[in-house]
């Protein structure tokens, strides 16, 4: 039971963090249409940027400071980079963003190098907030929860109760009605992709210490946050949030419980081949769980776009 | 008076196949004679591997530039198919099967096709966005499998066989390299025909008008699913091929040939080269193993200038490098492609200028930051310097900043020569 309750609170972290992530993404997809293949790519700039200010100042400045020069940064990517490309079509944009994700990993290799950074949690952080039958658990993952709450219900007020909200709603839909009446929808644009590469950076503020700060970061959570955003179904906030956390719990449960295969296929009244290392099919009796565990969302994927091609929650048919 | 009619018709038609074929046996001769200039084993190695990779970019094209779909993770039907591969020679060393190495990429091509025909089932539903995180989530899925499925890919030292045991064709064993290479050069040739003939048939045209006009392309009664459905199995058959011929040459496959760098290389070999053109991946994969090899022995800072083409690329010409070159044709046909030289020369010279003394900035910055302490000195196109001292840095800068500024005053300019190139003659207003 302990283990359950340990898992479920693993399994948050990083679902609320992957939903940092997939929140910003498909924000940006369901305004422009453009899923921003570079969006780990700022959660990485993020953490780095972050490393580099805590240095200097200690973890708090970062977590202030470099989110706000990730997001300024993401607002001129779409002002000089993205608007340019945008006439040329949809893949040129996804191109684009290819291309800058490239690009940026080689700029931190460039400055930072190819080591894992030193950067860490806070040392009034570094204690164990609570104990659960043993395993004790981090303030810092507390702190971690606390945090993409907050964010989440900051976010969730000023999608819809204020009127910049309303005006980015209403762009999503109608972006054409909203310029005729007198807003400024490229602004409302370039201040969407700024806001959501501001939320990777916080995102890579704060993972940074836990997951490593490293030039292959963004490569190990990208993939996962467009899977995600799959899942959930493409443009829906609702559905990010509801894959991102089932992501989360997915991987988590998986790498804890040492389920092995071979339990299951004699289950299922498999024999057992006598001489392993002859059998073709070997790998699948010595598979175990934590082993899947990793490939667990791709499949999902998979499953959800053959048998519900819009996602869990997409209503539009990108 | 019907044959004199039909005579008349025949000449032009028959003019009309010699310029289809011409270009096919200048490249068989250009193939043919390529060795006897670059004879050392090096050399043809690198051939070897531009080939491979021009097959594969093709193959990529007929997806990103014929049909319009994005793929984030092609580089699994290559990998598959050269997975494939091996465990064929090694099956065939066993149990001493009749195959000779010749025709193994005809498996390596089923492979792949089988792998895409699975795929495509559900990743061809729709091009755009969707079919390119489709096709990432099943790159990055089979990629991971490959250490996780060891019998098969072999983990992480992956899986090698020797090529020299396959049956000898006609007396040849494949123990040189110059034999690999006309095994290669021969499957290039018929890939790149097939490929190019199926860019040609009805269903490579709908697969244009697909990309172009998916909805237009329903109304006229075809299903646009199925139509891309046909090239993703057609590419995947190809793919496969290149992965086969990659077996053949380095006798190993390992998870690197399946992950999203290599996915994500063959995009930047197809764009760079230009997709709208059929032979412009064919320059991208030629242009992208120079330089990968070339660039490569003098700088570490290769794939970070790679990656600033490509983005430049992407914003300022998308259509590629043979898009470039093909734009030049209406001046070419005005015959005011001489006028173009002089201006062209004073936009490369200032650029070149600056380009270099950018890069030397940049990799001043890098040995700044990451060379071992104490160690000032460093070389830039034979040019020793010290990193630390003032000099180099107000050199590069200023000859950075003067030559753009020289760049940006001739531009005008030259963008007057083109517009009045390509103007046709009496319509110069």
């Amino acid at each position: 039971m302990e283990l359950v309750v340990i898992n479920i609170i693993d399994g948050l972290v990083t679902g609320l963090l992957l939903f940092m992530l997939s929140s910003g993404l498909t924000l940006i997809f369901s305004m422009m249409g453009v899923l921003n293949f570079a969006h780990a790519s700022f959660y990485m700039l993020g953490a780095y940027f972050a490393y580099q200010i805590s240095s200097i100042t200690g973890f708090w400045m970062g977590l202030l400071i470099a989110p706000v020069i990730v997001g300024v940064g993401g607002a001129l990517v779409e002002r000089y980079g993205l608007r340019r490309v945008h006439q040329f079509g949809h893949v040129p944009e996804l191109i684009f963003t290819f291309g800058l994700a490239l690009l940026i990993e080689e700029l931190v290799q460039f400055f930072w190098g190819k080591n894992q950074m030193a950067y860490e949690s806070p040392e009034t952080l570094q204690f164990a907030a609570f104990a659960i039958g043993g395993n004790s658990v981090p303030a810092y993952k507390v702190f971690m929860i606390f945090i993409s709450v907050g964010i989440f219900l900051g976010l969730l007020y000023v999608l819809t109760r204020t009127r910049v909200g309303m005006v980015i709603q209403a762009a999503l839909s109608y972006p054409r009605t909203v310029e005729a009446l007198g807003h400024n929808v490229p602004l409302v644009f370039m201040g969407v992709f700024g806001v959501g590469t501001a939320l990777a950076g916080v995102a890579g503020v704060i993972a940074g210490p836990v997951l490593g700060t490293f030039p292959g970061m963004a490569v190990v959570l990208g993939s996962i946050v467009f899977v995600t955003i799959v899942i959930g179904g493409l443009g829906s906030l609702w559905g990010a949030l509801v894959a991102s956390l089932l992501i989360g719990w997915l991987t988590t449960f998986a790498a804890s419980y040492n389920v092995e295969f071979e339990t299951i296929l004699k289950f299922f009244g498999m024999e057992k081949p006598e001489i392993m290392s002859e059998s073709a099919l070997r790998d699948i009796w010595t598979l175990t769980l934590p082993q899947i565990g990793p490939i667990l969302p791709y499949i999902l994927m998979i499953l959800i776009l053959v048998f519900r091609p819009n996602g869990l929650f997409g209503k539009r048919d990108a | 008076m019907n044959s004199s009619n039909s005579e008349k018709a025949s000449l032009p038609q028959r003019n009309e196949f010699w310029k289809l074929v011409f270009p096919w046996v200048l490249t068989a001769l250009f193939l043919l004679f390529l060795p006897v200039i670059f004879a050392s084993n090096s050399a043809l190695t690198i051939m070897n591997q531009m080939a491979i990779t021009i097959i594969f970019a093709l193959a990529y094209n007929m997806l990103l530039g014929q049909g319009g779909m994005l793929s984030f993770g092609h580089a699994v039907y290559m990998g598959v198919g050269g997975f494939m591969c091996v465990h064929v020679m090694n099956y065939v060393e066993i149990n001493s099967a009749p195959l000779s190495l010749p025709f193994l990429p005809i498996f390596g091509g089923l492979f792949g096709l089988g792998l895409a025909t699975l795929v495509g089932t559900f990743s061809t539903r729709s091009a755009g966005t969707v079919f390119a995180m489709i096709s990432l989530g099943v790159g990055e899925l089979i990629a991971a499998c490959s250490l996780i499925i060891v019998a098969f890919f072999g983990g992480e030292e992956g899986v090698s066989a020797d090529r020299t045991y396959m049956r000898p064709f006609f007396e040849i064993e494949f123990f040189t390299q110059i034999e690999v290479y006309y095994l290669t050069s021969v499957w290039l040739l018929i890939s790149a025909l097939l490929m190019y003939l199926f860019s040609r048939t009805p269903i490579g045209r709908m697969a244009n008008a697909v990309r172009d006009n998916p909805e237009r392309a329903e109304f006229l009664g075809y299903s646009a699913r199925w139509v891309r459905y046909y090239s993703f199995c057609a590419s995947g058959f190809f793919c496969g091929i290149a992965g086969a011929l990659f077996a053949i040459n380095f006798e190993i496959l390992t998870e690197e040939n399946l992950n999203l760098a290599t996915s994500g290389s063959i995009l930047l070999v197809t764009f760079l080269g230009g997709v709208g053109v059929f032979f412009g991946p064919i320059i991208g994969a030629v242009l992208f193993t120079l330089l990968q090899t070339v660039l490569g022995l003098y700088t570490e800072l290769w794939q970070l200038y790679l990656g600033a083409l490509f983005l430049a690329t992407v914003m300022f010409f998308p259509q590629g490098f043979a898009g470039v070159l093909v734009s030049h044709a209406p001046a070419a046909r005005n015959g005011r492609l001489g006028s173009l030289f002089i201006p062209y020369v004073k936009m490369a010279a200032p650029s070149a200028v600056c380009l270099w003394s950018v890069a030397g900035l940049a990799e001043l910055l890098f040995h700044a930051r990451h060379a071992a302490l104490g160690e000032e000195e460093m070389v830039y196109f034979g040019i020793n310097m010290l990193s630390t001292s003032v000099i180099p840095w107000t050199v590069f800068g200023g000859l950075a900043v003067i030559s753009f500024g020289i760049c940006r005053t001739v531009a005008p300019s030259v963008l007057e020569a083109w517009d009045k190139a390509i103007t046709p003659k009496g319509m110069a207003q």
